[in-house]
This record gives structure tokens, C-alpha cells and sequence, in this order.
């Protein structure tokens, strides 16, 4: 397999996620694990990017790496003392998770590895933006009008149940 | 063309290493965090099948779109539930969240 632009950048990206993931959920402070979340999101944004779907790049960045993560460094601030450790757990806890963890992992490489896919095809060029628009807005067949409003009245509750349960009694 | 498996090895990896956080993480927000690692490797995944095995369909792009959506309000809810939590018992471990078992 020869060497292109395009598999070295992927190859930074895939080290990069692994990297940063592994390190959210071992970094024993837990600011850093949302920074390194942030990492990881951001790396995710690149591999949209990289398999031409800009607008779910731009999507994640704006809602994940944008706002999730700003949600996440003003809860930890608002409920971590100075100096908050990873409490210790105990050692056999910490093998059994590590085992049963390394264990699906190689049961899942193995079988995805195994499979036979279907053709696999890689037509470049971008998804247009009109297109999406006019799939979301669509009430035909793959017409999407449906999830998008019920989504909408998702994120309205969400709104309200936040305000609800953290506000001040 | 970069092979479908190198991607879907990464959301793999990336998705156990959520499952591995979640099991062994004793604070509220960690687990959250990984918990976010998990749902952002299966948007990967989806997005990967549409690129490389539909071509020219959008059901995988639409999922992972919705997907980040809902992943976001999940998010807002739980971070709630989680000061709400922190503010009647000044703590977030795992260990004390006994008070609703019966």
C-alpha cells in the first residue's frame, strides 16, 4: 500500500484520538479528562472532515467541541474542589473492568475483521448543502421533516427539565 | 482510498475505552465523559457505512446528525441532575449516591 497525503492524515488523526482517549479516561484530574474529551471531539470532526461531510464537521465542532464541552468545565468548576483526586478503587475492581474491557475488545476487532463487507466504494467530492436541506425538509420517501420537528420539541423539554431540576428552591 | 476497517478500528478502540472509563471511573462527570466517548465513536461508525457502503444515500449522515443533537440534550439534562445532586450532598462520588435506594 503506497504511502498518500491522505493516509498520513489519517494516520495523525487516528493517534490523536487514541491517544487523547485513553488519556480522558486514566488522567487522574478530571479537568484534564474534559480537555482531552475536547481533544477527542475535535479529532472526530477531522475524520468527518477528511471523508468530505463538512457539514457534520462543522455540526460537531459548533455542538460538541463548542458548546458540550464549555457545559462540562462550568459543571466540573461549579461542583469539584480545589484539588479533587480520582478516588482510588480497589485493585481487583480495577482488573476485573481492565480484563472484561481488553476481552470485548479483541472479540469485537476479531469479528469486525473477520467480516465480509460489502463493495467498498469512495466517490469523492462534497455532499452539497442543498441537498441536505432539502432532505430534511422533505416529507417524501427519505424525506426527514419528521425527526427534525421531533427533535425540536426534544430540545424545548430538555430545556425546561434543566432549568427545573438546577434552579434555586 | 483508505480502507473502512482503519475507521471502524478506531471507533472500536475508541468505544472501549469509553466502556473501560464508565467501569472504572467512581465520579459522576467522569463517567458522563465517557459515556460521550461511546456515542461519539458509534457516530463515527454510522457515518463511515454511509460514506463507504451507500454511497449517494444520507441515512447514516442524517443518524449521526440527530444523534449529536440528542447527545447534547443528554448532556444539559444529566450536568442538571448532577448540580441538583452536588447541592443537597456537597459531593458527586458514586459511593454516597445511596440516599434513593430503599
Amino acid at each position: 500500500m503506497e504511502i498518500t497525503l491522505d493516509l498520513i492524515v489519517f494516520v495523525v488523526l487516528a493517534l490523536f484520538i487514541v491517544v487523547s482517549s485513553v488519556m480522558a479516561v486514566t488522567t487522574k484530574r478530571i479537568l484534564r479528562a474534559a480537555t482531552y474529551l475536547l481533544f477527542v471531539l475535535i479529532g472526530t470532526a477531522g475524520i468527518y472532515f477528511q471523508l468530505n461531510y463538512s457539514f457534520l464537521g462543522a455540526v460537531q465542532l459548533l455542538v460538541y467541541a463548542g458548546g458540550i464541552t464549555v457545559l462540562y468545565v462550568f459543571s466540573i468548576l461549579l461542583t469539584s474542589s480545589e484539588g479533587d483526586q480520582a478516588e482510588k478503587l480497589k485493585k481487583g475492581k480495577f482488573i476485573a473492568g481492565l480484563a472484561a474491557t481488553l476481552a470485548a475488545l479483541g472479540i469485537c476487532l476479531f469479528v469486525m475483521l473477520k467480516h465480509k463487507f460489502l463493495n467498498q466504494v469512495f466517490e469523492h467530492g462534497e455532499l452539497p448543502v442543498r441537498e441536505i436541506g432539502h432532505a430534511l425538509m422533505s416529507t417524501e420517501k427519505y424525506g426527514y421533516v419528521l425527526p427534525f420537528e421531533v427533535i425540536s420539541v426534544l430540545l424545548l423539554a430538555c430545556i425546561i427539565g434543566g432549568i427545573l431540576i438546577a434552579r434555586k428552591r | 482510498m483508505i480502507q473502512m476497517e482503519y475507521y471502524l478500528i478506531v471507533s472500536t478502540i475508541m468505544m472501549f475505552v469509553g466502556i473501560y472509563g464508565f467501569l472504572t471511573r467512581r465520579n459522576l462527570l467522569a463517567m458522563l465523559i465517557a459515556v460521550e466517548l461511546i456515542l461519539n465513536s458509534v457516530d463515527i461508525n454510522f457515518v463511515v457505512f454511509n460514506r463507504f457502503l451507500f454511497p449517494g444515500q444520507l441515512e447514516g449522515f442524517f443518524f449521526s446528525l440527530f444523534a449529536i443533537g440528542i447527545s447534547a440534550a443528554e448532556t444539559a439534562v444529566a450536568i442538571a441532575i448532577i448540580i441538583n445532586i452536588y447541592r443537597n450532598m456537597r459531593n458527586i462520588q458514586v459511593r454516597n449516591l445511596d440516599k434513593m435506594k430503599w
